[in-house]
């Protein structure tokens, strides 16, 4: 299974790095979208992938039954998801802002700053 | 942007209370079973982001009472505070502590510096997400 | 030995308090330190005879930098030198600066900059010496520019900061491949440890950086030209920067690394050629300028070649010709600038040609100054007339190139006696000049500086054996690298550098009788030469680097955030990628055996919303794809044991959309900017980088270096934290820290959030 997800994640990677190329603002904002999901996979993927057997430890036992799937890039994944939930939250409310000033989702437009 | 379906309102009224009960449900097994302050505040804040499409941004402030930023504040003060005992008694930063406190009818209110931290953790992620939501519809109005 | 180098930054830092409450003796006051630490350091006069000393302090001993302090011959000279000197020029700036509305900050900088040469010398780390290197170029940098509301003088100080610090580049990478070199960042290891290094790869990298570094500080040609510049600066910092301290600093790097990289012909030849050359140019300039600071600056330049020289040199008798001629140059810089600057600050001009006279009006100064000028120009019974002699016999036995060293030697004194002329007769004897100011004598606190520092040179000429004895013996040891035995004496009967000296004092003093008539000669022939100077090299130079730094930042920072993506993107798996293939190759493996078939529909599923989302024209459509998108990565999660993960995701995804549908919906619909090209461009770059990705994953599929480290929790979460969920675990209690950084983050998003919805609220109440 992880051989093919391997490839999924890729075509996720793929497809994210398309749309952040993109002029247009808001796909942007998709491709963000898209790379936080791929990478979130990508550690879950590399770290292994077991069926069936949360890292779970069964009442009144000093530890769990058996082989239970890698507790730790879990515990990053939990945080990285809400993470990016936050920063895509500031992205959007960001690009909207600037939406608002500039009045124009072309991101070419915006360079004026950098020259 | 407040709609203004029967349906909705209905739905809205009758969800909340269950959601926020099994947001504080989830928060307080979180040790021992899924769950925890990540997903109780994200199932919390639902809950208050569906109140606020039912009856708008300003009565979810009203239902909310405190400040979405004060909800913040107290979360990250709370994540803080379960620092201080292990500071106290001079052990590494955030070593958990216990305490069972005895209850009337021979029960024990586990209580834990670490079950503190979750509940920080519960409240900063409400507030985050309130802010957001309550602020963009703010914003809209 | 760490507070006595450090207690000049110290001093500093209470001297604006100091200059309140001892008002105009300030200078006086603040002298007491050097004075004190002069003192000091003459402690340690006699345990360095029997060898070097190591003090040994620790500074960050995870790195191996530590704050040992060498003491040795050469240090102590230098050391004694600095605080000596540093003395009476503190003195001599109190009374110079009187009234000066910036005279705290003018002694804040000045010890520190004291301080930092103290350190540079004393240092017995390469990174500590660097770093003392460093600050004394920042403060003497300061300094320089003090006059800041001038701007001639910000120019000579940024271009003495340049020249420095990109020399300081240089000389940190050479200190890193001497370090390499010889298996120790600790001189008095390097000094002490006999391995032939000059046969080393690094050897001829190390020298020329370490030559770079120091020929910058010190002036050498063709770096020279900073040094005439920096004469913008205040008196007492020209002669404190001259004698003692800062352009001596690379001579000191040179004569402490002789006994190291001396054996190297490259190390030679290079000290002895450029040498040379820098005595010969400083002369001529020297000898051809009429300002009295420019005149005394490239005699400074003269001076530093000499010593550059002699080091090159190398032999027995050249190395104590050195330390003779650095100790007798310190002193008679120091009292010559010094009485320049009385000079200037009597009579209102600094051209010579304006001054004459002086003598009836400052006959103190004048009687110091033609002492001093005595031994510029090395007559008896000056410490200078000693050091000139065994220079000019030193040279005569030098093994290379012997005859050529004697002829420019004999050249550049012969120029050296005209200036020696320039500075102390012309100003004060002949017809009486017309200056600006009616000249009167110089006050107290000028003169008893340069008084006390002549007469030690007058007393170190009668009297050789006293210094000898007391320092020099050592000091020549550390730098020839073996104990050395010699015999100074003012008389040595008649010999070959007696007759040279001679002649050179007599073709001298006839140049300095017909210096009036062919100085504009020679001041025009300088000025047609300044063009295609080194100076003219230098201010090209600054200008093709604004010119290249405005070209890369319209090729690189040009505002197209698609084009950066895509450099970065290219550089990041490229250089990813390349090291994937030499280090394990590409293969692509597939195992179709292990996946049941719900698994391909997920994995499908999760293709398919990836490519829709990135392929639509329609905004909804391709949101909506995002969401199926984030329910079957959450699917995945619930599937393969993480239903935290899971439950998470769900939630998540759901608040995403409706973050989308609040924000997103007000912005324009797609449209399509780009042109064909720009877009197979994209997905070309875009595919390299996803095929790379899947690559590497399979290859740490493939690979395991390391045991998992969640045994731990895994084993100890029931145990120690009294909980069964791992996964919550480990995020309130066993890495909790973590989990409160990133609930911190999660508040920064959120006012961040708050403060741009803010802010457009409060635009909207403009009218």
């Amino acid at each position: 299974m992880e051989s093919l997800m391997a490839y999924v994640v890729g075509i996720m990677f793929t497809a994210a790095f398309y749309m952040m190329l993109r002029r247009s603002i808001v796909k942007l904002v998709i491709g963000l979208m898209i790379l936080s999901n791929a990478a979130n996979l990508l550690i879950f993927v590399v770290s292994g992938m077991t069926r069936g057997a949360p890292p779970l430890i069964p009442e009144g036992a000093s530890g769990p039954v058996g082989i239970v799937a890698d507790p730790l890039p879990q515990a990053l994944i939990l945080t990285a998801i809400v993470i990016a939930f936050g920063v895509l939250a500031f992205a959007v409310v960001l690009i909207r802002r600037a939406y608002e000033v500039v009045g124009t989702d072309d991101l070419d437009q915006m360079k004026d700053t950098d020259t | 942007m407040k709609s203004n379906t029967m349906i909705l309102h209905t739905a809205a009224l009758l969800i909340m209370p269950l959601q926020l009960m099994f947001s504080i449900f989830l928060l307080l097994r979180g040790h021992d079973e899924p769950g925890g302050g990540f997903i109780g505040g994200l199932v919390a804040a639902g809950a208050f982001v569906l109140y606020a499409f039912a009856f708008g941004a300003e009565a979810t402030r009203r239902i909310l009472r405190v400040g979405p930023r004060d909800l913040l504040g107290a979360g990250l003060l709370l994540g803080l505070a379960s620092t201080l005992p292990a500071l106290f008694s001079g052990q590494p930063m955030l070593t958990a502590h216990w305490w069972d406190l005895p209850l009337p009818g021979g029960d024990y209110l586990k209580l834990s510096t670490p079950l503190i931290f979750d509940i920080g953790v519960y409240l900063a992620v409400l507030g985050t997400i309130t802010s957001f939501v309550i602020g963009l519809m703010e914003a809209e109005e | 030995m760490l507070l006595a180098v450090l207690s000049g930054f110290l001093l500093a830092i209470v001297v604006p308090l100091l200059h309140r409450v001892a008002g105009k003796y300030i200078g006086w006051l603040l002298a007491l330190l050097p004075a004190g630490l002069a003192v000091y350091f003459s402690t340690f006069l006699s345990q360095v005879q029997d060898g070097p000393l190591l003090l040994e302090y620790q500074w960050l001993p995870g790195l191996g930098i530590s704050l040992n302090f060498l003491v040795d011959g050469l240090s102590l000279t230098f050391a004694l030198l600095i605080s000596g000197i540093g003395t009476f020029i503190l003195i001599y700036a109190g009374s110079y600066l009187a009234g000066h509305k910036y005279l705290a900050r003018f002694f804040v900088i000045m010890l520190s900059f004291m301080a930092s040469m103290l350190g540079l010398v004393l240092s017995d780390n390469l990174i500590t010496l660097f770093v003392f290197w460093e600050l004394t170029s920042i403060t003497s940098y300061m300094l320089i520019g003090f006059n800041h509301e001038d701007l001639e003088a910000r120019k000579c100080a940024l271009q003495g900061l340049f020249v420095t610090v990109a020399g300081g580049l240089a000389l940190m990478a050479g200190l890193i491949m001497l370090a390499i070199m010889t298996g120790s960042y600790s001189l008095s290891a390097i000094l002490a440890s006999s391995d032939p290094i000059h046969q080393h790869v690094f050897y001829t990298g190390a020298v020329l950086c370490l030559l770079a570094g120091a020929f910058t500080k010190s002036a050498q040609v063709p770096f020279h030209f900073w040094l005439p510049n920096a004469m913008a600066a205040p008196t007492p910092v020209s002669a404190f920067l001259h004698s003692a301290t800062m352009v001596k600093a690379g001579i000191y790097l040179m004569a402490r690394l002789n006994p190291t990289l001396g054996e190297g012909e490259l190390w030679t030849m290079m000290l002895m050629g450029f040498g040379a050359v820098t005595m010969l140019t400083g002369a001529w300039f020297a000898f051809s300028s009429t300002g009295i600071k420019k005149v005394l600056a490239y005699s400074t330049v003269m001076a530093l070649g000499t010593l550059t020289m002699l080091i090159g040199v190398g032999t027995e008798l050249a190395m104590t010709a050195f330390i003779c001629f650095l100790v007798a140059h310190s002193l008679y810089k120091g009292a010559l600038f010094m009485l320049a600057g009385a000079l200037d600050h009597e009579t209102g001009t600094k051209d010579i040609t304006r001054m004459g006279g002086l003598r009836k009006s400052m006959p103190v100064t004048a009687t110091i100054a033609v002492f001093a000028a005595l031994s510029l120009a090395g007559l008896p019974p000056l410490f200078g007339f000693i050091a000139k002699e065994l220079m000019l016999e030193s040279l005569l036995e030098a093994p290379l190139w012997s005859s050529l060293l004697v002829i420019a030697t004999v050249a550049s004194a012969m120029l050296i006696v005209g200036v020696a002329g320039l500075v102390a007769i012309k100003p004060f004897f002949g017809a009486p000049g017309d200056t600006p100011k009616a000249p009167h004598e110089a006050p107290l606190g000028m003169l008893v500086g340069p008084a006390i520092l002549t007469i030690i040179a007058l007393a170190f000429g009668l009297m050789p054996f006293i210094p000898e004895n007391a320092l020099l013996q050592a000091a020549v040891a550390s730098v020839y690298g073996a104990p050395v035995d010699f015999n100074l004496a003012l008389w040595h009967g008649i010999n070959k550098p007696l007759l040279l000296s001679a002649l050179s004092l007599i073709v001298g003093f006839l140049l300095f009788r017909a210096w009036p008539r062919i100085q504009p000669t020679l001041h025009a022939l300088n000025y047609a030469g300044s063009r295609v100077g080194p100076e003219a090299g230098y201010f090209k130079f600054m200008e093709w680097i604004t010119v290249v730094a405005s070209w890369q930042t319209r090729m690189l920072q040009n505002g197209v955030l698609g084009l950066y993506m895509l450099v970065l993107l290219a550089v990041t798996f490229g250089l990813a990628g390349y090291t994937m293939f030499s280090h394990y190759g590409v293969h692509f493996t597939l195992n179709l055996a292990d996946s049941h078939f719900y698994e391909w529909g997920i994995a499908l599923l999760l293709v398919a919303s990836a490519v829709f989302a990135s392929s639509t024209h329609s905004r909804l459509g391709s949101v909506a794809s995002m969401g199926v998108l984030g329910f079957g990565v959450a699917l995945t999660f619930i599937l393969f044991s993480a239903p935290d993960l899971g439950i998470t995701q769900l939630l998540v995804e759901t608040l995403t959309v409706i973050l989308l549908v609040l924000v997103l919906f007000k912005l324009p619909e797609f449209v399509n900017l780009s042109t064909p090209f720009q877009r197979y461009r994209d997905l070309a770059v875009a595919i390299f980088s996803g095929v790379t990705i899947t690559l590497i994953m399979l290859a740490v599929l493939d690979i395991q270096y390391f045991e998992t480290i969640s045994t731990y929790y895994v084993e100890n979460s029931a145990a120690l934290a009294y909980g069964r969920n791992i996964v919550n675990v480990i995020l309130v209690d066993f890495r909790a820290l973590d989990t409160l950084g990133e609930i911190f983050v999660l508040s920064l998003a959120a006012m961040g959030v708050l403060s741009m919805l803010k802010l457009k609220a409060e635009d909207q109440h403009k009218p």
